[in-house]
């Protein structure tokens, strides 16, 4: 059952998205956050809209993963909307005892939540189409100017790795574990809330008896492949910048310039789009 | 009577995505009373995802399993009573072990039947000797033992229920060629002194051999072949063809049988084959 959890969300393929540079990919989804943040009214957050259409196509991720993206924001969205929509002040379209609604109101809670979303569906697709090695690959590299500031990037990288890369194991052992105990008459379903906890301890210790044995065991096997941090570690796959990469960032701005440039005509062509 | 029994009994994991897979495929199966059966057959042929139906720990996809003639998943309330009917003990089955004293842990499965302390004392220290754990390891931390008697604490926990059916998932996997038979050995006198029915899942044919009466063979989540040791391994060429073998040493004896040595190629065990040979080398002289 806990095998349904899925964690690093990562969809594998092999679009030209998959294949881009996960450094390109990282900065570009920033870009597209500054984007959909600087779009101000429905037309400019339109062609935001569409960009994230458009690549969900490229990259060929069911828009079922979307949603399934979108399902734990979904109260956040309501919130947003619900806040908006009281307490924006405008021009009222609907009176009952101290409740207005405003048509600002209204608009802008269509757009922050618009916003949310896209802002949700935006970076997902960036996990969606990264493996998480990859994704700490591409951190690793974009943080590394703070090596000269004395952070441990390599360190803080290879430890995301290796957490990443143990959570499926020590979901399995979790499964096992909690299989035997039961098989033993452990009793997790019933019982109240002090119950319920005591029935974890014969699942936590030893899954943290084992957590602690095989962090054991990688330490050793990395010292005895002469692992020494990140100092003068080369790489089997070197992260290169293709043509693609140039491309798509060359896209994006395009995306960005078009949001920028609705902002200023919109106003004078749809001025009723506009809050 | 067959104590376990299933009917049509279908598994499927991650039904409904492209991971589906059926584990075990209408499998029909009936385990008598009191036998020794070992349970064979290559990592995923589905052996696992069987035994953990036989206790509930696994939901049906469809089918059915009785055991005692009772209808499992007919009253899910009663579920947990399945449970101490039929004992599981998993594979590497020391990671499981949690409390600070071999004897707390051997005791978990009895509190947890709610059994009276003079009881669980006396299961504790039964299923102790019956592993051979020493009493005054009892008080012992268990992570303080070595991975042999952690071992033997763990099945001790287990037959310490005193379940009708207990099922042993490769007990001997990592253990060297001395602790495996001893605990090989402890538990043929455990079904012999218990009239347990014992499920044994091994890797190796020569431990089947020794020790089992029956053999269930699995294969691609159905069941191959499912009877007495002699008739099983009778089909030598059939269990080669799904990637199994038969014994080393009767791989021996039926080589010598097909160059034209008069031996009965039928032994499974080496002791058996050693008095075969004999038998054969003593008439040979005879004969000289």
């Amino acid at each position: 059952m806990l095998k349904d959890i899925t964690i690093g969300q990562y969809f594998p393929g092999n679009s030209v998205i998959h294949r881009m540079d996960p450094r390109m990919k990282i900065i570009l989804t920033f870009v597209y956050i500054v984007m959909l943040f600087m779009a101000s009214n429905m037309v400019s957050l339109l062609v935001g809209i569409l960009f994230l259409v458009v690549i969900y196509a490229i990259s060929r991720i069911p828009p079922k993963m979307i949603l399934k993206s979108l399902k734990p924001v979904v109260p956040i969205v309501i919130f947003t909307a619900v806040l908006n929509m009281f307490f924006v002040e405008g021009d009222p379209l609907w009176k009952w005892w101290i409740i207005t609604i405003t048509k600002q109101g209204v608009m802008t809670a269509v757009l922050m939540s618009l916003r949310i979303v896209c802002l949700i569906a935006g970076t997902s697709l960036l996990t969606y189409t990264t493996s998480p090695i990859a994704l700490t690959d591409g951190i690793e590299r974009l943080l590394s100017p703070l090596k000269k500031i004395k952070m441990p990037v390599h360190e803080v990288a290879m430890m995301m790795t290796i957490a990443l890369r143990f959570i499926p194991t020590l979901i399995e052992e979790t499964d096992k574990i909690m299989s035997a105990q039961k098989a033993r008459g452990a009793d997790m379903e019933s019982g109240g809330l002090v119950q319920r906890a005591k029935a974890l301890v014969p699942i936590l210790i030893p899954l943290f008896v084992s957590a602690f044995r095989r962090a054991d065991e990688l330490a050793l096997a990395m010292e005895c492949r002469c692992y020494r941090g990140g100092e003068g570690r080369t790489r089997m796959k070197q992260l290169r910048l293709q043509y693609f990469d140039f491309t798509s960032a060359f896209v994006v701005l395009v995306f960005l310039a078009g949001v920028i440039a609705l902002n200023h005509i919109t106003p004078a062509l749809l001025p009723f789009l506009v809050i | 009577m067959s104590i376990i029994k299933t009917e049509e009994l279908t598994y499927v994991y991650s039904a409904g995505t492209p991971y589906e897979k059926t584990a075990i495929d209408h499998i029909n199966l009936q385990i008598e009373q009191g036998e020794f059966l070992g349970v064979i057959g290559h990592t995923g042929s589905g052996k696992s995802t069987l035994i953990q139906h036989f206790n509930g720990l696994l939901e049906p996809t469809s089918g059915k399993v009785y055991v005692d003639g009772e209808d499992m998943w007919a009253d899910k309330s009663k579920l947990r009573g399945f449970r101490f009917k039929v004992g599981l003990v998993f594979q590497y089955p020391e990671y499981q072990l949690f409390e600070d004293t071999v004897y707390k842990d051997i005791s978990f499965g009895p509190k947890n039947m709610g059994l009276n302390e003079d009881e669980i004392d006396n299961r504790v220290r039964e299923a102790a000797r019956f592993v051979g754990l020493r009493p005054e390891q009892l008080e012992k931390n268990p992570f303080e033992l070595s991975g042999g008697q952690k071992r033997r604490v763990a099945i001790a926990g287990v037959i310490a229920m005193e379940p009708e059916v207990l099922i042993l998932d490769e007990p001997t996997a990592g253990l060297d060629p001395k602790g495996r038979d001893r605990i090989l050995g402890q538990i043929k006198e455990y079904h012999q002194q218990s009239k347990t029915t014992l499920l044994l899942v091994s890797h190796s044919m020569e431990d089947i051999a020794r020790y089992a009466q029956k053999v269930l063979v699995m294969n691609q989540a159905k069941v191959f072949l499912h009877d007495t040791v002699d008739n099983v391994f009778a089909h030598a060429k059939e269990l080669g063809e799904i990637g199994l073998s038969v014994p080393q040493v009767s791989r021996v004896m039926m080589g010598l049988s097909e160059k034209g040595f008069p031996v009965n190629p039928n032994c499974y065990t080496v002791q058996k084959a050693a008095d075969e040979l004999l038998r054969v080398l003593k008439g040979g002289n005879a004969n000289a």
